[in-house]
């Protein structure tokens, strides 16, 4: 045996008298999981526990509750939920098929590296109107394994006007506790879009509310991409039900084809 | 064209310039007929040509090979590594294992994410100097705004692949490129500054060695992807061979808490 350990501030057990491999007790942040946190605990309270080190109030863990739900299933079209369906449509596994709304839905535009970015907007702008349109206006030049950020994080790039979707997700959060940013952006929308020349999207509004929960930018990206999870999963599997045969295998037009031209 | 109308010229159809295949029939490579243009090639030029477009001699992807080939350490304790063995230990499949290793290997102080940032600094450095910059200027304003990437590495600064892939340039007659030439060049001049610490580093050579044969920085980020994948499996393999669970068991003692006392819980339920 050696003296390698793991160190962590979030979690402790004890062992079982006659196996210090089995669980006896476990403590999450010093609260006993299975002894009285179950059957007591919300999920949502187990989750901002686990990132926070302290229990949510009871408005926190709403707001998060409220949350979970908007961001549960991105729906079909979404790119991270059409790449789990490749996943179940094809017959691969459960945890592939995670992968891929998890490799998908990380990214830059609509993932989860778009509401660490929005989020670090948050700490760099706050409240300040100019201090947005002065960010909105920075080009990325720091290269990165992620590409370079194509439009202001947490706004629709492709978008007209907000959506009711995100319009219903910020009202209804805002009115949950204490909410500094979801509230000014309710009040605030309309000058911030104009200042961005874009409207708000769904993943500004999630990193307005990670934001007020007290998340900081990292925290608020795992909790996206996890969150997300639940809709991919349901998706695949519901897509491994109905076959390839139903699922959609676009038509290609292929420039610099070698036969073109040629007889078939 | 932008807005919902710019996503509605893209629906429902894929316009590629990359391939497709027609089952039963054909498959296009990047304007080639994949099996009658490449049914005999070598898979690391196909690799770099999906990657670039570009064709590459057999001296210059043997030198990709030797890239990979010398960073091929089946050393479970590694980071990615450990992650492609834990999957056999509990008995996950090895496509899991290895594509999560994979994925980890794109990280910040090693693999992809070092290398990209030492091939940027080689590509600005070369643009400086280009500019008639002296070089030792260049590097001592960098020592004082960033970090190097390409020198240093922790527990031992000299790198064992290095007198290798150096060997293996100049037999293949790829040492002659000015960035190799010049990271050099930079590790004498952070020698002679007193970073001694700051040894060239295989991110560096590597990075120096693809900038000489034209690699853009995500072609190269792209190109190093599966840079440590042949160390994997043999990790993989002797994990499942064990017993199911016994890489690096953690008995309960085995955690050091340094968190919050034992205290009660108040149900927020009310």
């Amino acid at each position: 045996m050696n003296a390698e350990k793991i160190h962590t501030r979030i979690w402790r057990e004890e062992p079982e008298p006659d196996n210090p491999f089995a669980t006896r007790a476990a403590f999450c942040h010093g609260y006993d999981v299975y002894g009285e946190m179950l059957g007591q605990a919300r999920w949502v309270e187990m989750l901002y526990l686990l990132f926070r080190s302290e229990t949510p109030s009871a408005s926190q863990a709403d707001l998060l509750e409220a949350l979970a739900v908007a961001l549960a299933n991105p729906g079909p079209r979404d790119a991270s939920v059409h790449a789990a369906m490749c996943g179940g449509v094809g017959g691969s596994g459960a945890a592939a098929s995670l992968i891929a709304a998890l490799s998908v839905g990380a990214g830059r535009y609509r993932g989860a590296r778009e509401v660490f970015d929005a989020m670090n907007a948050w700490e760099s702008c706050g409240t300040d109107l100019n201090a947005w349109d002065a960010y909105s206006q920075i080009q990325d030049h720091e290269l990165d394994s992620w590409p370079r950020h194509e439009h202001p994080p947490g706004f629709d790039p492709h978008g007209v006007s907000t959506a009711t979707s995100v319009c219903q997700l910020l009202e209804t959060l805002a009115r949950i506790g204490v909410t500094p940013r979801l509230c000014w952006l309710v009040l605030h929308r309309h000058e911030l879009e104009k200042t961005v020349g874009l409207p708000l999207d769904l993943g500004g509004v999630a990193a307005a509310a990670f934001a007020d929960l007290g998340f900081s930018p990292n925290e608020g990206e795992m909790l996206y991409l996890l969150l997300r999870l639940p809709g991919a999963a349901a998706h695949a599997l519901e897509q491994a039900g109905y076959g390839y045969k139903r699922f959609p295998f676009y038509p290609v037009e292929l420039a610099d084809d070698p036969a073109a031209g040629a007889l078939p | 064209m932008n807005g919902p109308k710019l996503l509605a010229e893209h629906t429902g159809i894929l316009r590629s310039k990359v391939g497709a295949c027609w089952p039963g029939t054909r498959a296009v490579f990047r304007g080639h007929d994949l099996h009658q243009d490449f049914h005999d090639s070598d898979w690391m030029a196909l690799y770099i040509f999906g990657i670039t477009g570009r064709h590459y001699t057999p001296e210059q992807v043997r030198l990709l090979h030797g890239i990979w080939v010398l960073t091929s350490y089946p050393d479970t304790r590694i980071w990615n590594n450990r992650v492609a063995a834990l999957a056999g230990s509990s008995r996950s499949t090895p496509t899991l294992g290895l594509s999560a290793a994979l994925a980890v290997s794109d990280a910040r102080i090693y693999g992809g994410g070092s290398g990209l940032r030492a091939i940027d600094f080689f590509l600005r450095t070369a643009k400086a100097r280009a500019s008639g910059q002296k070089l030792r200027d260049f590097i001592v304003e960098e020592l004082k705004s960033t970090y190097i990437y390409g020198y240093g590495r922790p527990i031992d600064s000299r790198d064992e692949r290095l007198p290798w892939l150096t060997r293996l340039a100049g037999e293949l007659g790829l040492n002659q490129g000015p960035h190799f030439k010049m990271a050099f060049e930079i590790e004498n001049i952070l020698q002679k500054l007193g970073k001694t610490n700051l040894r060239m580093n295989y991110a560096g050579l590597i990075a120096a060695l693809a900038a000489d044969l034209g690699l853009t920085p995500r072609e190269f980020h792209i190109f190093i992807m599966p840079m440590f994948l042949a160390g994997m499996p043999p990790c993989w393999l002797e994990a499942a061979e064990k017993p199911e669970g016994a890489l690096f068991p953690t008995p309960c003692d085995g955690i050091a808490y340094e968190g919050l006392p034992t205290r009660p819980w108040r149900s927020r339920i009310t």
